[in-house]
């Protein structure tokens, strides 16, 4: 609780260098309508498939603080010879992170729907699978920069980690936003990110802060 | 009625035992080990830094760790303190492997290394609020001032530790030997680095206070100790 506090005092104080991965964000996603053309159609194919690809991009921009700056002072040291249980620990800093750096993206998201002509279902299909599937994006990029982090400048390495296990969770989330857009069902797919989601909540904490130890060698 | 008499004996003998056993080691100072190693090797990069290391710290024992720059001083530190597994060897605390008891091990003990643990964006005061609930010390706000004041911090409680100097932020750091009342043992890694004499002299004190309290001391300096106090020193040589 205390580290959860902690943390959103920090981003607060930190807000300069939170700001950058959303607008990254805002322009990637804006690029897209003027390089390809507003054609309502084409942006409507595209849409759903842009709006993940920024995120998942966007999210790696930011993951790299959840760890850095606690490695680097010590803090983190000083986390694993207290009493504190490290899993729980790394959970509530993932958890953290994503309020303050996902779910501005989250809430950002309708005027960007928006800007990709995204019809209504499509957009509701989209935020679901957004609610889902970021939150695993945090939980596995967190092992990635457990284990990155005693290297200094891992950034391009984290990318080149992570982005093959998101492409699973990139298949599912534009599939369900696709079955939408053609007024099918798409709970098949929202099961299979929930499933993932919860199979990593229940897991990754431990390869988080096994990770974690690791760094310290 | 018997019964009674019975238990009531055994108490007692039970009580008078306890007793005695508790005037023995106080009357012939039976120190107990509060740290011990056994055949502890650690491997860096392909280097060995020691091998078959055996040593133990007893109740207000102060070992000194010596050694160039390399010998292996700060990671021999970090193994004790749990945070990196030796290659071979044991690390008991008291009478567990250090594996078995972590948690009992990290309340009992205080560690300060190369990294000081205090967040540059945070003020003092936060910083020290934070550290001291992480790790279980109830402490007031009144008491984490007064403390800051002792170590010649007064006016710096609440802006951001970035802004003070490196010496006052190792003070900041070094607050930490003032909360913690519980501790068994204190683990320093070069803690006089960038303190002025009086901040030398304010530690020295502190140390020689935790110490003649029963307490236990690993530590590493490149200064010579000013301590008014028995020492044991274990050089680590520099290995090719």
């Amino acid at each position: 609780m205390a580290i959860l506090k902690r943390d959103l005092a920090l981003a607060y104080r930190q807000r300069a260098e939170l700001m950058q991965p959303m607008l990254f964000f805002i322009l990637v996603i804006s690029l897209f309508p003027l390089a390809v053309g507003p054609e309502p159609k084409t942006l409507q194919l595209i849409g759903p498939g842009v709006i993940w690809v920024a995120a998942i991009l966007s999210s790696l921009l930011g993951l790299e603080r959840l760890f850095r700056d606690d490695f680097q002072d010590g803090s983190l040291e000083q986390l694993m010879l207290s009493t504190t249980s490290l899993p729980a620990a790394a959970l509530v800093k993932v958890l953290a992170h994503w309020l303050t750096s996902i779910l501005p993206l989250i809430l950002l998201s309708p005027l960007l729907a928006l800007f990709l002509h995204l019809s209504e279902p499509m957009y509701w299909a989209l935020l679901k699978t957004l609610l889902l599937g970021t939150p695993l994006l945090s939980l596995i990029g967190a092992i990635a920069v457990g284990l990155t982090v005693g290297l200094n400048r891992g950034g391009v390495l984290l990318a080149l980690l992570l982005l093959p296990v998101f492409i699973p969770l990139l298949i599912f989330a534009t599939s369900a936003v696709e079955a939408a857009a053609m007024q099918l069902q798409y709970t098949a797919q929202l099961a299979i990110i929930g499933a993932m989601f919860l199979f990593s909540l229940a897991l990754a904490p431990f390869a988080i802060a096994y990770a974690l130890r690791v760094s310290q060698t | 009625m018997i019964l009674f008499v019975a238990t009531l004996l055994r108490f007692l003998l039970h009580y008078f035992a306890a007793l005695l056993i508790r005037t023995l080691i106080e009357k012939t100072r039976i120190r107990l080990p509060v740290l011990s190693v056994a055949n502890l090797s650690v491997v860096k990069r392909d280097r060995l830094l020691f091998e078959n290391l055996n040593f133990a710290v007893e109740q207000g024992g102060l070992l000194y760790v010596k050694g160039q720059n390399g010998a292996g001083k700060t990671s021999l530190l970090r193994v004790l303190a749990g945070l990196v597994d030796a290659d071979s060897g044991d690390v008991y605390f008291t009478t567990q492997n250090i594996q078995d008891c972590r948690e009992d091990y990290h309340q009992s003990l205080v560690y300060f290394g190369h990294k000081l643990g205090i967040n540059q964006t945070l003020s003092a005061l936060e910083n020290l609020q934070y550290w001291c609930r992480q790790h279980q010390v109830t402490i007031s706000v009144d008491t984490i001032f007064s403390t800051l004041a002792e170590l010649n911090l007064v006016g710096l409680e609440d802006i951001p530790v970035a802004n003070l100097s490196a010496g006052q932020q190792r003070r900041v750091a070094l607050a930490r030997f003032w909360f913690k009342q519980d501790a068994k043992l204190w683990i320093l890694d070069e803690p006089f680095t960038a303190l002025d004499t009086q901040g030398i002299d304010l530690l020295s004190n502190q140390i020689t206070q935790f110490l003649k309290g029963a307490g236990a001391v690993v530590m590493t300096s490149h200064q010579a100790l000013r301590l008014d106090y028995p020492t044991d020193e274990l050089t680590l040589e520099y290995r090719i």
